[in-house]
């Protein structure tokens, strides 16, 4: 059978693998979001913090033994603790001024940090094994699903959702929220309105991380991977409305899909979509898909 | 400006000596070589700072066993594989600091930028990195030379012995840019010629990270053979994909680039029994086993061919030099073509008037992880593709200093 002259195998099977970097683009936009959302700082780094996470399980395994289980979690609190480190000493300093600077600040820490890599490790890459639990795959019929990839969404998604669930739905998301929209008056109530700042800052870099660690398999670890998939995660959030949380999830998982359609029909431009669909959104509404005007 | 430039003063012993006859011919006195490429993006692990050591090298060795009366001056610097850094920086070398050759270059853009900066001063570009046949082709000129490889002989070596030992059907997935045009072009002729088909190709953006979509596409083609006509980050990604998704061992992958460091760091796991085409491998002999010992005590690593072949050239420039008694570029150029060149890189290597530099190309196979008995033990020589194979016959040449 087949749509458009492509066979619904092998589109089912684009569709698929459109999910699987929808879920990259979901967790990697959802940091960004909420930094953005609750700091109100432009957070340039989250492409060289999610290839710290990377670099940190790769070395954890070769230099420690440290496996990939314990890399999952251990790398993001890490580099999370890098954010915190970060934040207190100089993130802080820029809340008061325009956007610009926070920005500005965080595009010149992403060069440093892949600067002090690539020193370090040169550009070739590293090579990190799967898994032996998550290593082989299942035969769907239309496709060969590794079951490492079947691994990505499951983990992208679960974190996700539970981000949102503690932001949206718990008591510390109620004072996030709160201490966003008049941090004086939180403050008042006996809240303290930096650490959780301090905190957001830290799971948003821990989310890239973590991103990172998933990401350490499939892709060469290499100190510029974060740097070709950046631009790409802030068109996603763009679209999906700065700062909406589940707006970039989905937004996220929906551009995957999106980009993995074209790549079947136009290989060509599938680089170039996502900024199609930006530019679009940005002249229809402005303020985003999901956002608030 | 990430530009780091370091002037070094490297036989201040020989300048002691030096009469003001001998230097009478060397303009400024000292012949000063700029190594210029790229020492922070994707290349800078098959050139880069390798390049720069290779031709450090190449000027120690040359001083201690020549004894030239000249004294000779390096400066370098980062092109980030952008043409307009790279033709800015070369006239400026050359204009403001007296630059006698440019070198290395790697990435297409860049080669033809300089090489045109180059020849409009008259100044010698020696190209060493970069893969695309239009530098000795559309764009030839009379003082560019193309020293190590090119996409010709890749894909006349590694496409050749594919499709002869039976991989006669073919898909290509291609960096989408002029290089891997050319590669999916001059590989797409060679297949062909041999008896095989080419069913398809998938062109990808440059650069690319997730190769899943093309690769499934690759698949569905049902050819024997994927070509990769990409380099790089990408080419180890798509490796890399490929094993995850079960495509190889059932179809087999063919690497129309691939250099050392790239086998190295993905390992022998996923690109055992890859063929593929190169100019130099370390241990190859007794000879290039030696100077690559010397090269990996300071780099950690083992050279690429273009970094082998940057020493190599390097060498055969300053001898030329030295031959000729002047730095005069047309004077160099005429001994550079002269002198055969014999060391450790290439055995009665000839630049030939389209400025290709023939030499014996090898083709290797990635060893399995078992045959592999110490570090950097990755490949087995197959062939030695003769020098008069291995690049395109002048015969075919589209470079208009060729009287045909």
């Amino acid at each position: 059978m087949e749509i458009f002259g492509i066979p619904t195998a092998l589109l089912g099977s684009q569709l698929l693998v459109g999910l699987i970097n929808g879920s990259f683009y979901a967790i990697l936009s959802l940091g960004l979001a909420i930094i953005f959302g609750l700091l109100n700082i432009i957070n340039f780094c989250h492409g060289a913090q999610y290839m710290m996470g990377a670099f940190v399980a790769w070395i954890a395994l070769t230099r420690f033994g440290i496996n990939y289980w314990v890399a999952l979690i251990a790398a993001p609190l890490i580099v999370g603790a890098v954010g915190v480190v970060i934040e207190r000493l100089m993130l802080r300093r820029l809340y008061k001024l325009d956007h610009l600077y926070g920005l500005l600040l965080t595009f010149g820490l992403a060069l440093i940090i892949e600067g002090v890599f690539r020193d370090q490790y040169g550009i070739s890459g590293e090579s990190y094994d799967v898994p032996e639990l998550l290593s082989g795959g299942i035969n769907l019929g239309f496709m060969f699903l590794p079951i490492y990839r079947a691994w990505i969404i499951v983990a992208s998604l679960t974190v996700c959702f539970g981000t949102w669930y503690m932001i949206e739905r718990t008591k510390l998301g109620a004072y996030l929220r709160a201490g966003t929209e008049n941090s004086q008056m939180v403050q008042a109530l006996g809240i303290n309105v930096p650490l959780l700042i301090t905190f957001t800052y830290g799971y948003g870099v821990a989310l890239a991380a973590f991103a990172g660690v998933l990401a350490a398999p499939v892709f060469q670890v290499n100190p510029l991977m974060g740097s070709n998939l950046i631009i790409v995660v802030f068109a996603v959030v763009v679209i999906g409305g700065m700062g909406s949380i589940m707006g970039s999830i989905l937004t996220g998982l929906g551009l995957g899909l999106i980009e993995g359609l074209t790549k079947v029909f136009y290989p060509e431009a599938s680089s170039v979509i996502v900024f199609v669909i930006m530019v679009i959104v940005l002249l229809v509404r402005p303020a985003g898909l999901f956002g608030k005007t | 400006m990430k530009t780091k430039q370091l002037a070094i003063t490297t036989c201040a012993a020989a300048l002691a000596t030096l009469s003001a006859g001998a230097s009478a011919q060397i303009s400024g006195g000292s012949v000063k070589i700029g190594v210029l490429t790229d020492l922070s993006g994707t290349y800078s692990d098959l050139a880069g700072s390798g390049a720069i050591l290779a031709t450090r090298m190449a000027i120690d060795d040359f001083i201690a066993k020549e004894k030239p009366t000249f004294k000779i001056e390096v400066v370098t610097a980062d092109h980030q594989n952008k043409a307009d850094i790279a033709s800015n920086k070369a006239r400026e070398w050359i204009e403001r600091e007296n630059v006698d050759t440019v070198t290395e270059l790697v990435t297409t853009s860049t080669a033809l930028a300089v090489m045109k900066v180059a020849k409009e001063k008259d100044r010698i570009a020696i190209m060493n990195g970069p893969a695309s046949t239009p530098i000795t082709n559309e764009q030839c000129n009379d003082i560019t030379v193309h020293y190590t490889y090119d996409t010709y002989a890749l894909a006349n070596g590694t496409a050749k012995a594919v499709t002869q030992q039976g991989g006669k059907n073919w898909f290509f997935l291609t960096a989408d840019y002029a290089f891997g045009h050319s590669l999916e072009k001059d590989s797409s002729a060679v297949v062909t010629a041999n008896g095989g088909k080419v069913l398809g190709s998938v062109r990808h953006p440059f650069p690319g990270s997730d190769f899943s979509s093309f690769l499934l596409k690759a698949q569905a083609s049902g050819a024997q053979v994927i070509g990769l006509a990409n380099a790089g980050a990408d080419t180890t990604n798509a490796i890399k994909q490929a094993a995850e998704f079960g495509i190889t061992p059932t179809q087999s992958l063919a690497g129309l680039l691939m250099f050392i460091t790239d086998v190295h760091s993905l390992g022998l796991k996923p690109t055992q029994g890859m063929f593929l085409t190169t100019g130099f491998y370390w241990d190859r002999n007794e000879e290039t086993r030696a100077w690559s010992k010397r090269f990996f005590d300071k780099q950690k690593k083992m050279p690429t061919m273009v970094q082998a072949g940057q020493y190599s050239s390097i060498y055969h420039y300053l001898k030329a030099v030295k031959a000729a008694g002047s730095d005069d570029t047309s004077k160099v150029m005429a001994m550079m073509k002269k002198t055969p060149i014999n060391d450790f890189f290439a055995k009665n290597g000839q630049i030939r008037d389209d400025g290709r530099m023939v030499h014996d190309m090898y083709l290797v196979q990635v060893k399995k992880p078992a045959d592999s008995k110490y570090p950097w033990d990755y490949y087995t020589i197959k062939a030695t593709i003769p020098a008069a194979e291995a690049f395109q016959p002048l015969a075919l040449s589209r470079c208009p200093l060729i009287k045909k």
